[in-house]
């Protein structure tokens, strides 16, 4: 990170850095720090939004679509969840798009926990009451739901491995409550 | 736990993600100002309490945060059926249908 861009910003910090944890069937570790969009739009925005992002923003409910390290998550019927890897900037690719639509940055506002191995719906289903089967939440299923006591958004990102996004100031109790449920 | 469906996800979800919101289909005067207090009495305090059939609003507070509406039974406490919010209350042959298919 010596770079000149980012000498010019805030360093980057997840508030759960360095943990990792698990149990015999799950690993449990935060996820690398992000963009995110918070993004409402009504249908007749749909087309150029997701031009501009370069994904076609899914608009049927509990899917998600991604093309190289991004990927757009459908909240509800006018509002997604845009998480970018790879450097970009979905707020400023945004700015362009002249329909009516809301895009705020939260990039800071969650933080990831990536959950992985055989035992993995298992364990957030300790604190989750939807159905993470294979066949009610397939790979690339996600949605908003709730983890014990606090919402959260969840992406199955394989069979066994879901990224599970929270609000960062309650990455501690969702890290804590997942430890606690993987125990062996 | 009981399972209600939510339109717009179009599936059954968890109670857990759901906040009722008390009786549908109750229309704000269009000029508030000039309503009798009567007339304010029974729009802001006043709600039907009957035995059967009810109409409700819910929201799908921790899922896709969408109000909706549902008709319930307040006998055996179970959702008859769910539509979006805005359209109309679904008429006696409909709830009937959706009571026969539960």
């Amino acid at each position: 990170m010596a770079d000149a861009s980012s000498a010019m910003t805030a360093n980057r910090a997840i508030p759960l850095a360095g943990r990792l944890t698990g149990g015999p069937a799950v690993t449990i570790r935060p996820a690398e720090p992000c963009r995110r969009l918070a993004l409402r739009a009504s249908a007749d925005a749909v087309p150029l939004l997701s031009a501009a992002l370069g994904i076609a923003l899914p608009v049927k409910p509990k899917q998600s679509a991604g093309a190289k390290g991004r990927v757009a998550l459908w909240l509800g019927p006018d509002e997604w969840l845009v998480i970018d890897e790879v450097g970009g900037d979905p707020v400023a690719e945004c700015a362009g798009v002249k329909a009516l639509h809301s895009a705020v940055d939260v990039s800071h506002r969650n933080t990831a926990i990536l959950v992985e191995g055989h035992g993995a719906a298992d364990v957030l289903n300790a604190g989750c009451p939807q159905d993470l089967s294979l066949a009610a939440f397939p790979v690339g299923a996600c949605s908003r739901t709730l983890l014990g006591k606090i919402e959260i958004v969840l992406l199955r990102t394989g069979d066994n491995s879901f990224r599970l996004e929270c609000w960062r100031s309650f990455s501690d109790y969702a890290f804590a409550f997942l430890a606690d449920a993987a125990r062996g | 736990m009981l399972l209600i469906r939510c339109p717009y996800c179009e599936e059954e979800r968890p109670e857990l993600e759901f906040r009722g919101a008390g009786e549908a289909h109750i229309a704000r005067p269009a000029d508030i100002a000039s309503v009798s207090d009567e007339a304010f009495e029974a729009f802001f305090f006043l709600r039907d309490n009957p035995k059967g059939i009810t109409y409700e609003r819910w929201r799908h507070m921790h899922g896709c945060a969408r109000f909706f509406n549902a008709v319930r039974d307040t006998v055996s406490d179970r959702f008859v059926m769910t539509y979006k919010a805005g359209e109309p209350k679904p008429d006696a042959k409909t709830i009937e249908k959706a009571r026969a298919g539960a």
